[in-house]
């Protein structure tokens, strides 16, 4: 962990990030995007963003710190589960918290099974 | 009705869908070092949940400043483009600082809410909106970085799934109905593994907490798709053409 003054830099940062790439287009933008691919890049990118962020770092997400090996039972469960609910159109929250419990679920129940 | 009260009202699920979420962020920060009071002060300045978990671990990671930037706009882009589109949809005649405040709250839920109004949004209406959800994520943060020691190890270790899962819960269902996105986000995650797990490309993923993975992934997903959009477009029109000059002949 680094110092105390380099997180409150780092804070500022982003926040100050965040909020402007907020504020500007509706602070000062008035006309639409002319040029289709950029439309279409813009559309895209959250999807994408989303997607690289997930994956593969959920399979690791179950791990606690300090573990010496990765827990991708508990995680690869979870996430097949929160798939399949989020193919059934499932909000973020029950989509997030069933998977969370059950990945509770494998980790409780794995050590008795093996 | 009082257009603020009307925002409160529809504004106060989305509080409630926050704290659960945003108390993950409060385990997660106070598991990576920082304290309570700096996880509550993220959550309250950015109420940016994707941008927020990878800003965290970049600044852990002690990534230089400038990938932060690049991290945090390019995670946070689609705000950008939320923003664009309220414009086009808030009262022409609000002044810039009151544009200013609504700025602030551009979530994807609350501007979904917004997106979703008939006819253009007051003012009132998205300052009711915007305001409690602000209370559910800031408290929810509280709430988890205090309970981080009081949890054991195993149940913080599960609770680092449930932002995956939101975010799984919002690409699947879209990309079940366009093939596009679908193809997008198949890249993109592809991308992302190839990163981490061909020794070659490994460093890219490597250097500072994987924000550059994540940008380049995320950018030749959507690079492609806008693409294959492009080329589609470009045929139609020369089809088009096509179809026009044979009527001539």
């Amino acid at each position: 962990m680094c110092s105390m003054q380099h997180i409150a830099i780092a804070m500022v940062i982003m926040a100050l990030t965040t909020y402007l790439i907020r504020v500007i287009p509706i602070g000062f933008v008035r006309k639409k995007l002319e040029n289709e691919w950029i439309q279409d890049f813009v559309f895209y990118i959250p999807f994408c963003v989303l997607s690289a962020m997930t994956f593969p770092d959920v399979f690791y997400s179950t791990t606690p710190a300090g573990a010496t090996s990765p827990h991708f039972l508990s995680a690869s469960i979870a996430t097949m589960v929160a798939l399949v609910l989020a193919w059934k159109d499932k909000g973020l929250v029950q989509v997030a918290l069933v998977a969370v419990f059950v990945a509770v679920l494998v980790e409780l129940l794995a050590p008795l099974m093996f | 009705m009082n257009e603020f009260v009307r925002g409160i009202k529809k504004g106060f699920p989305i509080c409630l869908g926050y704290i659960p979420v945003s108390f993950t962020f409060g385990l997660i920060a106070v598991k990576m070092g920082f304290n309570p009071l700096e996880a509550t002060l993220i959550s309250l300045t950015n109420m940016a949940s994707a941008g927020q978990f990878a800003g965290i671990r970049l600044i852990e990671g002690g990534a230089p400043y400038i990938e932060l930037v690049v991290t945090t706009f390019v995670i946070n882009l689609r705000y950008m483009l939320m923003s664009l589109s309220l414009s086009q949809k808030v009262e022409s005649d609000i002044p810039f600082y009151k544009r200013a405040v609504m700025a602030f709250c551009i979530t994807d839920e609350v501007f979904a809410l917004a997106a979703l109004e008939k006819g253009d949004v007051k003012f009132p209406f998205f300052g009711g909106l915007m305001s409690t959800p602000i209370i559910g994520w800031t408290l929810g943060t509280f709430l988890g970085a205090i309970a981080s020691s009081l949890l054991p190890p195993m149940l913080q270790g599960c609770f680092g799934i449930a932002l995956y899962c939101m975010f799984i819960a919002i690409i699947i269902p879209p990309a079940r109905k366009g093939r596009k996105v679908a193809i997008a986000v198949i890249v993109s995650a592809l991308f992302s593994c190839l990163f981490k797990y061909v020794p070659a490309l490994s460093f890219i993923s490597k250097s500072g907490g994987g924000g550059w993975a994540i940008i380049i992934s995320a950018i030749l997903g959507a690079a492609l798709c806008a693409s294959i959009k492009e080329i589609k477009r470009t045929l139609k029109k020369k089809r088009l053409t096509l179809v026009k000059g044979d009527s001539h002949v």
